[in-house]
């Protein structure tokens, strides 16, 4: 298949999407410069769509998401763009009471077609204003819907999915993940919200897992497979809804759940699929659900404590042999 | 005003610090051993010289994301800000913070921030604490000209206007936020025009003259000891490197006319300030050469002890969660 980078899948997608649907407007900070965003994921599109389809905001996130949600209600299709995810309390209420209520608290008379794409994780020493992993505190928002792709396919998949999708949808990125390379199908190629991927077929235990830790958990049931444990691992790809189906089964057959996250652990979307698992199939487990993720803690700036912080394929490893 | 030699040499001598460990800051992130990256402040040195020469110790700062000097110009140790920009332990923060990070409590330095514009609104606080105290101190918020379309510029203004809070909103306007000309982002040529909509006095100032710089800085700051309330002041200025250390702009001027670039540079507060004093016979060449020995001796030794400090235990990444 064609190889790209995950930078560039998203910019295919953008711009397949913006020129399928001429409602579709992409918006955000210096996403018209000739840098195209902070991460290059918008490079080139305004020089094929023009400043009116592709436009540069001043440093006013909750502006720019008011835009995005009040064009949104009246038939518009914006691709927000927010540079990092640790800004988004700057326009959290345009999030959380806006976009994701619109159309309940109004009887259904409106929906709020949106695309919020933002960048989330560490890797890069940013520390605790450039580092986070906020999409649980997303998904608990009524009325929103969140993806995480970590590939290039998934990337151009779920953008695609998004900007088709009538509600506001939440792409997260992760900033470790734009000069990955690897396969992306050609032309139209759609992920549709709420479908994970069993990455990896495995008898002895599942692991749930999204964005960047997907390839840490891959290394890590590479290395476990080589001591005799098979790992399932499926990477969720949509947060919110969460496909329980492939989680269900997952679980049916392994009878073990070790779930990993970058997010800092308390309350984490690691609670969520343990108690979904809980309560749906408790009986299908036989060992207690464990969970890797990061610490309850901001992220450090020095590179050692970043990568304490860190979750590691050796911290997944250590994590499912608690289970054997 | 007049001033005599030593408040002179002072000035030229708070610039130069500014410049020399930020020069150094350059060479340390080109080696590789400041990790992330680094907002650097080359070229508006006269803005925190003047600011900061107007103030006491015992006053408040909140710098912005472009911080070092501004924190540097208050008096705070080279060494241990060197070692946080290497995030080694005996940073200020312990090398917790990084370079946009970075906070002094027992210098009145809140804290340089990643989320731009935030401490506009933080800046209140200052102001309510100073007032509270009642022993004429008061706070200074730097922000640029990108921030200042941050609602936090709206509502903090405000706020600090009804209550008479003795806040100093410093502008610096280099005319660029990250990769956007500002004249871009706002309709009004002169920032500052703003404050009156809010009842405060407003100025924009040449920011490459430091004398300039510390009599506006001064004006604002004792009317703000007096309880008269907050102040803005744009200080109009250029930054000579990109926006961080690693940005193409540097030196493809992908952004920046490279014809004002130039212009600026001919303006540049070191070199006009030296002359000036040697001109007007204030100091001798050999003066100068001394003092720009001993300022360059000075960051020297800041770089090897951010060298010989060690890396943060591990441990530190659990630590700072609560107060005791
Ligand atoms: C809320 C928020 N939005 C965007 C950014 C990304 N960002 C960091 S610095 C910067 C430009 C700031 O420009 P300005 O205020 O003019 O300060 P300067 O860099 O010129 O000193 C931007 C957009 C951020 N850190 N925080
Ligand atoms: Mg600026």
């Amino acid at each position: 298949m064609r190889k790209m980078t995950y930078r560039d899948a998203i910019i295919e997608a953008l711009d397949m999407e913006l020129a399928r649907n001429p409602k579709a407007y992409i918006a955000g900070e210096d996403v018209a410069s000739k840098m195209g965003g902070a991460f290059g994921a918008t490079k080139g599109l305004v020089d094929k769509y023009g400043k009116d389809v592709v436009i540069d905001t001043p440093i006013s996130e909750t502006a720019l998401m008011g835009m995005g949600v009040g064009s949104a209600v009246l038939g518009y299709h914006p691709f927000i763009e927010i540079m990092y995810m640790d800004f988004i309390g700057v326009c959290m209420d345009e999030i959380m009471n806006q976009a994701g209520k619109f159309r309940y608290m109004f009887g259904g008379q409106m929906s709020v077609p949106l695309m919020i794409r933002m960048v989330g994780g560490s890797t890069v020493y940013g520390a605790a204003h450039h580092s986070q992993c906020l999409e649980s505190m997303l998904c608990h928002i009524p009325g929103i819907k969140v993806v995480w792709p970590s590939t290039p396919a998934d990337a151009k998949g779920l953008i695609a999915a998004a900007a088709r999708d009538n509600n506001p949808v939440i792409v997260v990125e992760h900033k470790g993940l734009y000069n990955m390379v690897g396969d992306c199908p050609e032309g139209e190629y759609i992920v549709p919200i709420g479908k994970a991927e069993v990455v990896r077929e495995g008898a002895d235990v599942t692991v749930v897992t999204w964005g960047l830790m997907r390839h840490k958990c891959m290394e890590a049931a590479e290395k476990l497979a080589a001591e005799g444990i098979d790992c399932e691992v499926i990477d969720l790809r949509s947060l919110k809804p969460i496909d329980t189906e492939t989680l269900f089964a997952s679980v049916a057959k392994t009878n073990k759940l070790v779930i990993v996250h970058e997010a800092n652990k308390t309350c984490g979307l690691g609670a969520e699929i343990a108690a979904l698992v809980a309560e749906s199939c408790i009986d299908e487990l036989d060992a207690p659900v464990v969970r890797v993720a990061g610490p309850d803690t901001s992220v450090p700036f020095s590179p050692p404590l970043e990568e304490e912080f860190r979750v590691a394929p050796e911290n997944i490893i250590a994590g499912v042999k608690t289970l054997f | 005003m007049s001033y005599d030699k030593a408040f002179k040499m002072s000035m030229y001598r708070n610039m130069l610090e500014q410049r020399v460990f930020e020069k150094a800051v350059q060479e340390q992130y080109e080696e590789g051993n400041i990790p992330n990256s680094a907002h650097l402040y080359l070229g508006q040195e006269a803005i925190a010289a003047g600011v900061s020469m107007a103030l006491r110790p015992d006053d408040y700062i909140l710098p912005s994301h472009r911080g070092h000097a501004q924190i540097l110009a208050k008096g705070c140790d080279m060494n241990r800000m060197m070692a946080e920009l290497f995030g080694r332990v005996d940073g200020y923060c312990k090398g917790k913070g990084g370079s946009m990070h970075l906070a002094v409590a027992e210098h009145g330095v809140l804290g340089s921030i990643g989320i731009v514009g935030c401490n506009m609104a933080l800046a209140v606080g200052a102001g309510m604490a100073a007032k509270k105290n009642g022993t004429g101190q008061v706070a200074v918020c730097y922000f640029g000209d990108g921030a200042s379309n941050r609602g936090t510029f709206h509502e903090g203004m405000n706020l600090c206007s009804i209550q008479k809070l003795p806040v100093i909103y410093a502008l610096e306007n280099n005319h660029y936020g990250m990769f956007s000309d500002y004249r871009d982002m706002v309709n009004v040529e002169h920032i500052s025009c703003r404050a009156a909509g809010y009842g405060v006095p407003g100025e924009t100032v040449d920011g490459n003259d430091p004398w300039a710089c510390y009599e506006a800085a001064k004006k604002a700051i004792d009317r703000a000891r007096a309880g008269e309330g907050p102040s803005m002041i744009e200080f109009m200025t250029w930054r000579h490197n990109g926006h961080f250390e690693g940005d193409p702009d540097a030196r493809e001027f992908l952004f920046r006319d490279p014809k004002e670039h130039e212009a600026w540079l001919k303006r540049d507060p070191i070199v006009v300030v030296r002359k000036q004093l040697i001109d007007e016979g204030t100091c001798t060449e050999d003066e100068m050469v001394a003092m720009e020995a001993e300022v360059r001796k000075q960051v020297d030794e800041a770089v090897a002890f951010a060298h010989a400090s060690a890396w943060p235990p591990v441990s530190e990444v659990y630590t700072d969660v609560y107060a005791d």
